[in-house]
């Protein structure tokens, strides 16, 4: 993938991402690393390689950490011990070439601001001083923001207040967001928490068309893995003591996960292919609470 | 027909009053400093509304009014009083605050016990010095904006524009903190140190306009005109623009007013144009709905 101007003053960067480097080293990779939080080790000796183009999801129970991996990666919480580094830097010197998507955030309603606004801060959000309204960089942000925003499909309403849209035409404008610099490695904290099934499915399958046609690097929370499962690439399942990665069908099942949470789990498959994790160490009231929100049938 | 039309030549026209109007020097003085204020109040209050810290402008008119008459209690300039307490309380604020974001209840606490401060130090400046101007308390609470010396406005307006220098060059990342915290923070934005320096700000903009429409009256230039811009267009940048134009606009036509008619104080007519435009926002809403 060729990625012409990628800062809109169009300062060149060391790295040129040039293919041969990028496809050989790893666009993330922990080696040995474990997080410590007021105290609490929350997962330790992780090891992880991703390599480009890859749409990876990260799983495990409530509070395990899955959020603070991401964190992690943006150099926002060192780790407490073991290397870090993401695209062959340390966390945070990344800049732009990494996009991000916290846990949902909602916008008052009240909020005037236009998608394209917020859309526009992920451009240029991060610069001091004034734009010049005669400068070219004002063009290209202009064409740069109109073709995400056509990306995620969001045309329609992207010139709406942000705070009338709906939950999934947020998300799909905070994608968008993500998205403008053009980044190399996209990190999405729980994208698909509480948008419905329809638009589950639908910002599932946008992440996915991202990954693979933009060729992006895409790392996912996720609370429930069915309705990515299909376009994974590898799977990391977070626990205390460590981590398992590797293909979805290798990692979710009952052998792997009993030996990483040291307690008996099971993995059934229902006839349309979910799967559903029986017996990890959760809060059984937040996960049913979590199902019957969704309206699963 | 003509007698009438030579008679109304021969009064003074309308703009000859202006002509009179620039010619006085507390004019001229008041025209500066107001100026220069009313543009730092409407950038300053278009982040306070944006980041809901409407409140923070509140708290600091009853700190900037106690910080004055503390300083006059202990025989200072009234102006160190009112700048040390208003930056001082500001960055206090933010700092009990989660994330340099000061929250209701700290404010809530803070600001009754430094209004009852003030009355204090009210109490102590006009027994113990007799000596010294009676009306302190009076024109601290209300401003004086056709009071100023040339000096006093000159330094108003060298505050005024360094606040809206420093506004403008940190914009972009500051509506981006202001909005999307998390990702403003991964992106390099220094979140933190941006959130205690925008309230320093706030401070200084809040003792600076003290001194034109008095402690009281402050919040009013604060939020009205960036109340009234965030109603009148969703785009931030313009809306930055237009709230300092609509500060500065409401400024002047306050001042006309009050020159025009000496017996309105400029305080009010300043704040009556400013919540007149506010209030002129709704007009549009009203007509959509039909009376019930």
């Amino acid at each position: 993938m060729t990625t012409p101007a990628r800062t809109p003053g169009a300062v060149p960067r060391q790295d040129t991402g040039t293919d041969p480097a990028r496809s050989a080293a790893p666009v993330v990779s922990l080696r040995g690393a474990s997080v410590r939080i007021g105290g609490r080790t929350l997962w330790s000796d992780v090891g992880l390689d991703v390599g480009a183009g890859q749409f990876v999801a990260i799983l495990g129970p409530n509070g395990v950490g899955k959020s603070t991996l991401l964190k992690v990666l943006l150099g926002v919480l060192p780790p407490a011990s073991g290397e870090v580094r993401v695209l062959g830097t340390a966390p945070g010197r990344a800049g732009q070439r990494v996009g991000y998507l916290p846990q949902r955030r909602s916008f008052d309603p009240s909020l005037r601001m236009r998608g394209l606004d917020i859309v526009r801060l992920g451009w240029d959000g991060d610069r001091w001083g004034l734009p010049l309204p005669w400068s070219a960089g004002r063009r290209d942000a202009g064409r740069r923001i109109a073709e995400v925003v056509e990306l995620v499909g969001a045309s329609g309403y992207a010139h709406r207040p942000i705070g009338r849209l709906s939950g999934g035409e947020q998300q799909r404008l905070l994608i968008a967001q993500a998205l403008v610099r053009r980044p190399e490695l996209l990190l999405l904290d729980e994208p698909l928490d509480s948008l419905d099934l329809p638009n589950q499915a639908a910002v599932a399958a946008l992440v996915g068309r991202i990954c693979r046609e933009e060729g992006v690097t895409v790392m996912m929370v996720a609370h429930d893995v069915n309705p990515i499962l299909s376009r994974l690439d590898r799977v990391v399942y977070l626990a205390e003591g460590g981590a398992v990665t590797g293909p979805p069908e290798r990692v979710i099942t009952a052998e792997t996960l009993s030996r990483l949470y040291g307690t008996p789990i099971e993995v059934l498959r229902t006839s349309d292919g979910r799967l559903v994790v029986v017996g990890q160490p959760e809060a059984p009231a937040r996960h049913t609470d979590r199902h019957t929100a969704g309206g699963r049938p | 027909m003509t007698g009438a039309l030579a008679a109304v030549t021969a009064a003074a026209p309308p703009w000859a009053a202006w002509g009179g109007a620039f010619g006085h020097p507390f004019f001229q003085h008041a025209l500066l400093a107001g100026t220069a204020i009313a543009a730092a109040a409407g950038l300053t209050g278009y982040f306070l509304v944006l980041r809901a810290q409407v409140f923070v402008g509140d708290a600091l008119s009853h700190v900037a009014f106690t910080g004055a008459l503390a300083a006059l209690a202990f025989g200072a300039d009234l102006r160190i009083g009112l700048y040390a307490a208003a930056v001082a309380v500001a960055l206090l604020l933010g700092g009990m605050g989660t994330r340099g974001r000061a929250d209701d209840v700290a404010i809530g606490s803070v600001f009754s016990w430094i209004l009852g401060l003030g009355v204090f130090f009210l109490t102590l400046y006009t027994t113990s010095r007799s000596a010294g101007n009676g009306s302190a308390g009076v024109s601290v609470l209300f401003g004086s904006i056709f009071g100023l010396s040339s000096a006093q406005a000159l330094t108003a307006a060298l505050v005024g524009l360094g606040i809206c220098a420093t506004l403008a060059a940190v914009a972009r990342p500051l509506l981006f903190a202001s909005l999307d915290e998390a990702v403003a923070a991964a992106r390099g934005v220094p979140v933190r140190l941006l959130g205690f320096g925008f309230l320093a700000l706030a401070g200084v903009c809040a003792a600076e306009a003290t001194q034109a429409v008095g402690s009281l009256l402050i919040l009013g230039l604060l939020a009205a005109p960036a109340g009234a811009a965030h109603r009148l267009t969703g785009r931030p940048l313009p809306a930055l623009a237009l709230s300092g134009a609509l500060a500065v606009a409401e400024m002047w036509t306050g001042l006309a007013v009050s020159y025009a008619v000496p017996r309105m104080p400029p305080s009010f007519s300043i704040l009556a144009a400013a919540t007149a435009v506010y209030a002129a926002t709704y007009l549009p809403t009203l007509r959509r709905r039909p009376a019930v």
